[in-house]
């Protein structure tokens, strides 16, 4: 059987790479990928724990519902503004998005 | 088992680095839905059927797809022009690195590490029990009506954001 370090290390990875993805991309639909994935390194903690502590306890799968909807609405508002931005300025790149910049 | 995670465990990470280094914007979103499919797998593997079809149906189904139509929308000519990523992403790189390593450590000097999964009781329903959860008034009722409520705001707000007034002539 597989431990439960193993699940954690694996989300733990996969929430740096989203955090590297979210820090370094210049395109603002490419920020939103990176937040799904550290999303989704959320929910297998969630499901993990859920197992692995207390499997009568339904509290990790009740959370990972609600991180279901969160990230549904994170990623229909972060879309629509940037469809918005890019019908306003014509680019989606975060660096030349620089109005309220000094 | 163990076979079965290690695979799915690449599949994850390497499609998770396909998602944050690849140039065309389309292909990213192809690899994140393979990173998302190895994550409901996971979810099967750790007895969450119920999760495992969450997670094909609104993620693969629904957000992957619309992703897709705005980089589709998004962009004259599917190419990015210029770099992917930040002159200074190698400061990212460190961050998330240091990230990493902290959770590790943080994670290593905990007693539950290395625990093995507790046993479920035998023929325990646990999509029932989920759904006794969801909407008993001794349990989470209250933060999945409110998580309800937020999904609608969110997503009219997402029609007005995304509206644009020079077609629409019967706006106002």
């Amino acid at each position: 059987m597989i431990p439960l370090s193993w699940y954690l290390i694996l989300s733990a990875a996969l929430f740096s790479i989203g955090l590297f993805g979210v820090l370094a991309r210049r395109n603002a639909v490419a920020i939103l990928l990176g937040v799904e994935l550290m999303l989704n390194a959320v929910n297998i903690n969630l499901v993990a724990f859920w197992r692995y502590l207390d499997p009568v306890q339904m509290t990790g799968q009740v959370f990972t519902i609600i991180v279901f909807a969160v990230a549904a609405a994170e990623v229909a508002v972060g879309l629509a503004l940037v469809i918005s931005v890019y019908r306003n300025r014509k680019t989606v790149v975060a660096d030349e998005l620089d109005m309220m910049k000094w | 088992m163990t076979i079965l995670f290690l695979i799915t465990a690449v599949v994850i990470l390497a499609s998770a680095v396909m998602v944050v280094s690849s140039r065309n914007l389309v292909h990213a979103a192809l690899w994140l839905v393979s990173a998302l499919f190895g994550v409901a797998v996971l979810y099967a593997m750790l007895n969450a059927g119920f999760m495992a079809v969450v997670q094909v149906v609104i993620y693969i189904g629904a957000i992957a797809i619309l992703f897709i139509f705005a980089v589709m929308l998004t962009r004259r000519e599917m190419r990015d022009t210029g770099p992917g990523l930040n002159p200074n992403w190698w400061v990212s790189a460190v961050v998330s690195l240091l990230t990493f390593g902290g959770l590790a450590y943080l994670l290593s000097n905990w007693s539950g590490f290395s625990q093995t999964s507790a046993d479920l009781p035998s023929g325990f329903d646990a999509v029932g029990a989920l759904g006794d959860a969801l909407i008993s008034p001794d349990a989470y009722v209250l933060p999945f009506e409110v998580a309800s409520i937020l999904l609608v705001a969110a997503l009219v707000g997402a029609v007005y954001i995304a509206f644009n007034p020079q077609n629409g002539d019967n706006h106002e």
